[in-house]
């Protein structure tokens, strides 16, 4: 998905002004990748995902990456460089959802699933997967 | 010592023995917990975008109300609830003009001043001294592996300890008479949030803590967060790879039974029974 806003701006400015992180920092050290605690069920790794913002490729909006990020912080306490890879993640989360695509349906939740899952997994669910 | 306690919403459901045992636990020690009469959520995730202030508000509104309540200090058990209210806490105090946007926005409350810190209950206890605990029943003969997650450690300005090399949980289990053993996963993501529609993921972690913490002999894994409990204990039934049961303590059920306050335990919402191997070792009444 290319969301509207690409018609007035590049990739790296939104991402940059969204994240407020300097995205050309970033040195290709592969440490965000190698610490990555979902790393391995990603499409595109983290350090990629950073060098697809650089290069202005839209298209890492499509990627399953950014959903599969939980914000735990591990890139972000041994980045180098100090970016923070988490924030950068969040800033290409809001570029998708603040189009209104949300990423889960919320009326496929199962009764049972409803029934046992805690409050603080369905509230941050729908706080990082709706808009 | 008084302080503000901060409930949230786990636990006052899923989450609930955590909050019993913590509160039996607090008066046997000398703990005041003053429940705040009146809070709301903390919005579970700290929100990471520059121009959002909007999911800024709900932490900050409970931070006003435990500035009402005349204190410069509330404490949370839920990590998720700790990481939320202390980083949006850090946010407003180290930018003036947020804080400034939001005191004006907020018009039917006081204005936050920023002189409020979050302080996670096991600091609490820590400052106490973990060998100031009154432990009756030690709990000798348990191997335990504390499970730190994400939210108590990360990012590095809220961490309640070395983020990398925490050792917080494993002195206060040890000085209850448990041994705890090291493994590599105690500060690996359970997966989180995925649990409500991506529950591969959770299952992936699940597997390598559990099977990694299994290895080095943990009959138990020991943590704080409503959430990874959830996820390291009802994911088990998930499990594709096969994995003997494993017991997930609240590290406030285990500070309950070494300080003989058997009855605030209550063991009906785990989905693995700690009871036998808490019976087998001695440890229940």
């Amino acid at each position: 998905m290319i969301p509207k806003i690409s018609k007035e701006t590049t990739l790296l400015e939104k991402a940059e002004e969204l994240s407020g992180e300097k995205i050309f920092s970033c040195h290709k050290c592969g440490k965000c990748s190698a610490g990555c605690p979902v790393g391995t069920l990603m499409d595109v790794r983290p350090h990629q995902v950073i060098e697809l913002v650089q290069a202005n490729d839209w298209n890492v909006l499509e990627s399953k990456t950014i959903w599969l990020c939980a914000s735990c912080f591990q890139c972000a306490t041994r980045c180098p460089k100090d970016v923070d890879l988490t924030r950068v993640m969040e800033a290409l989360r809001l570029l998708v959802l603040r189009e209104n695509v949300d990423h889960i349906r919320i009326s496929e939740i199962s009764k049972e699933d409803l029934k046992e899952l805690p409050p603080v997994a369905l509230v941050s669910n729908f706080r990082k997967y709706t808009g | 010592m008084k302080i503000p306690y901060y409930p949230g919403c786990t636990l006052k459901t899923t989450a609930k023995p955590f909050e019993d045992t913590t509160k039996a636990v607090s008066e046997a020690v000398g703990i005041e917990l003053i429940e705040m009469p009146r809070w709301n959520c903390c919005g579970t995730v700290y929100s990471l975008a520059s121009d959002d202030l909007m999911h800024q508000l709900a932490p900050i509104r409970n931070l006003i109300r435990v500035q009402d309540m005349g204190y410069d200090r509330v404490t949370t058990l839920c990590s998720m609830c700790y990481n939320t209210l202390e980083q949006a806490n850090q946010l407003v105090k180290s930018d003036p003009e947020k804080l400034e946007k939001m005191n004006s926005f907020m018009d039917q409350e006081e204005d936050y001043t920023g002189g409020v810190t979050v302080v996670h209950y096991l600091t609490v206890l820590k400052e106490m001294g973990f060998d100031s605990l009154p432990v009756k029943n030690p709990l000798k003969g348990l191997t335990v592996v504390p499970y730190y997650g994400c939210l108590l450690l990360r990012p590095e300005e809220i961490s309640i300890d070395n983020p990398e090399r925490p050792t917080v949980m494993a002195e206060l289990l040890t000085s209850l008479g448990a041994t705890v053993v090291d493994y590599p996963y105690k500060l690996e993501c359970c997966g989180s949030y995925h649990t409500v529609n991506h529950k591969e993921v959770v299952c992936e972690k699940t597997y390598h803590i559990l099977s990694s913490a299994r290895k080095r002999g943990a009959e138990a894994v020991v943590l704080s967060c409503p959430l990874c409990e959830f996820n390291l204990d009802f994911r088990q039934k998930d499990l594709e790879q096969e994995l003997a049961p494993m017991p997930i303590l609240y590290f406030s059920q285990l500070l309950a039974i070494s300080l003989g306050l058997f009855d605030a335990l209550e063991f009906d919402q785990h989905y693995v029974d700690p009871k036998p191997l808490l019976k087998e070792k001695g440890l229940l009444r």
